[in-house]
């Protein structure tokens, strides 16, 4: 069920498997392991099946699409996907049907990839645990009394408990990169502006970022090959060229420079995190590259700032759903003012009204200089940093999370706890940086630890070129065959 | 130290449109005074000197032509999720009593 996005592409071209037999066979994992998991919020039975179907034919008459036909593939379910329920994971949108496809989706069924179903994630993906929506908690492949991180927890497990080959998630403060940490799992995040968000239920338009979690390196890179570049829809895509990602992932590292953070270790940190850190060090080490210490003197205001501009974004893009045009529509109302009130009331949950609430305050007259703007001016100097450490090596290295994954229920009563969740991670998005998060080692208990390498702004391919490296020389490690319990 | 009081919690909530119940009214109150007080640390960092950042890749004003694009989407199928509609419009509820 792990096989690589090249060796099911070489089996679909040897005619080995047809896509049609592949889609089943993770039709039957999925029925096997979804009471258990809980990644999905719709499994898209009839349009699954009749995609693997002209895939098939398209092999067939031996004219496959790309490396991605035929392939199985979640999409978080805050991707619009054309007259397929799309929920946010919220009750706002129980019964949201779109008139059109996001980008990212529009370009991956161009490239033949065929959708199993839409992933479960923190509603509106406002959270660190997947125990946000309204369709359930997603539980942990690797220890079902755990999370599985979030945002996108859906599509990390999902992935994880080999539920679909990959899935697109979006990242606006770790999104992608913590589930993927704690599933053990690949997650990348692209430069803000390399894929379009055209489609993508805004959370914070100006930090929210889509990418692939995907079961190794080699297979984000072929799919951030398809996925990423300008789009007209989204002015913020950037029209750069996009590189064949797949063609530089084995250069060699020898000479290479990492920056090793210092911040990163004054903030609090599991042993075992620390501990898979240094075994990264030494491979890198054993692979030529040079350990430099860096500093980012600002980091520790990085959740501070992202929760200000986070929500104040928030406010803004969750204004629209006022239960006229679309989505859940208040039933007793009896005049306008009031259907608004009482729509937003009963369809939004506990987090995405305390963000509303937040972000109202800090963007209201009297309050705007000292929390917005002042956390806008705080964000550049946090920019700043990266931007200096970035001159003097090639990338960053440095943990994704403070701890593995933890208990369901653990931190669901503290919001500021669930926020501190984002301490590493968060500081990217505010300053842009490309950043792939991949498993290193696993603890003591079992469960995955990963690391976060961040790279130059639209250098993505040097951290997949680093990830891939570490993978590599990594491939024999014994933590590569432990088994998820499901 | 900020102290957000319910009543302010009702004000924002007004402008927001958004519905509390009174018990919400108590605990966002309580958790959003704990978490202003979390972010006001930012008061240490001097930015008398610093530019604000709302966009990192250097982008500004980007414009199209102006012109009009053909809709792929029909009509129909853009309504489709209206809740409520009448003679080809989408119903709203009464704005004046």
């Amino acid at each position: 069920m792990r096989d690589s996005i090249s060796i099911l592409n070489k089996k679909l071209v040897q005619y080995d498997l047809n896509p049609v037999q592949l889609y089943q066979t993770f039709l039957q994992r999925i029925d096997k392991t979804e009471d258990d998991i809980n990644g999905f919020v719709t499994v898209t039975t009839k349009e699954g099946l009749s995609s693997a179907k002209e895939s098939s034919k398209r092999f067939e008459s031996k004219k496959p699409l790309s490396k991605l036909d035929g392939i199985p593939a979640g999409i978080k379910d805050v991707f619009c996907t054309k007259d397929i329920l799309t929920t946010a994971s919220s009750k706002m949108l129980y019964n949201f049907h779109p008139s059109f496809d996001a980008t990212v989706v529009k370009r991956l069924k161009k490239a033949g990839v065929v959708m199993v179903g839409k992933n479960n994630c923190d509603a509106w993906a406002h959270g660190a645990s997947t125990e946000h929506s309204d369709f359930g908690v997603t539980r942990n492949p690797w220890d079902l009394k755990r999370v599985p991180g979030g945002s996108s927890g859906g599509s990390a497990a999902a992935v994880a408990a080999g539920e679909c080959v990959f899935s697109i998630g979006s990242d606006t403060g770790g999104s992608i990169r913590q589930p993927a940490a704690f599933c053990g799992v690949v997650g990348l995040k692209p430069t803000y502006g390399r894929v379009s968000r055209y489609g993508l239920i805004a959370m914070a338009s100006s930090l929210d970022c889509v990418g692939p979690i995907t079961n190794n390196v080699e297979d984000a890179a072929i799919i951030l090959e398809m996925i990423a570049g300008k789009d007209e829809n989204d002015s913020t895509s950037v029209d750069l060229p996009v590189p064949e990602y797949t063609k530089s992932l084995e250069r060699s590292l020898k000479g290479k420079k990492i920056g090793w953070v210092k911040e990163f270790y004054d903030l609090g940190l599991e042993k075992e995190i620390g501990d898979g850190l240094k075994y990264a060090k030494q491979i890198f080490e054993s692979l030529g590259c040079k350990i430099i210490e860096v500093s980012l003197p600002h980091l520790k205001y990085g959740v501070p700032v992202y929760y200000i501009i986070q929500s104040a974004e928030v406010s803004s893009n969750l204004g629209r759903f006022d239960g006229v045009k679309y989505g859940f529509s208040a039933v007793k109302s009896k005049n306008l003012i009031d259907h608004y009130f009482q729509t937003r009331d009963e369809g939004f949950g506990q987090e995405a009204k305390r963000r509303i609430m937040l972000g109202t305050f800090v963007l209201s007259a009297g309050y705007y200089d000292a929390y917005y703007n002042k956390a806008m001016r705080v964000r550049t100097l946090i920019k700043e940093d990266f931007d200096k450490a970035l001159e003097k090596v090639d990338v960053l290295i440095g943990p994704v999370t403070p701890t593995t994954a933890f208990k369901i229920g653990e931190k669901e009563m503290d919001p500021l706890q669930m926020y501190l969740a984002d301490i590493f991670t968060a500081p990217v998005n505010l300053a842009g940086h490309p950043s792939i998060s991949l498993p290193c080692s696993f603890s003591a208990e079992k469960l995955p630890v990963g690391m976060q390498i961040i790279g130059k702004h639209f250098d993505e391919e040097t951290i997949l070129n680093f990830s891939h490296m570490f993978e590599k020389l990594t491939e024999k490690d014994k933590w590569r065959d432990y088994n998820t319990v499901v | 130290m900020a102290e957000i009081s319910k009543e302010q919690v009702k004000g924002l909530a007004k402008l927001a449109r958004v519905g509390l119940t009174p018990n919400e009214e108590v605990s966002l109150a309580r958790e959003m005074t704990s978490i202003l007080n979390y972010v006001s640390e930012l008061n240490e960092v001097d930015t008398s000197n610093v530019e604000p950042t709302s966009q990192v890749t250097g982008l500004n004003n980007v414009l199209c032509e102006d012109r009009v694009i053909k809709s792929e989407i029909g009509r129909e199928e853009l309504f489709a999720n209206a809740p409520e509609r009448e003679n080809g419009f989408i119903k709203v509820k009464k704005v004046l009593e």
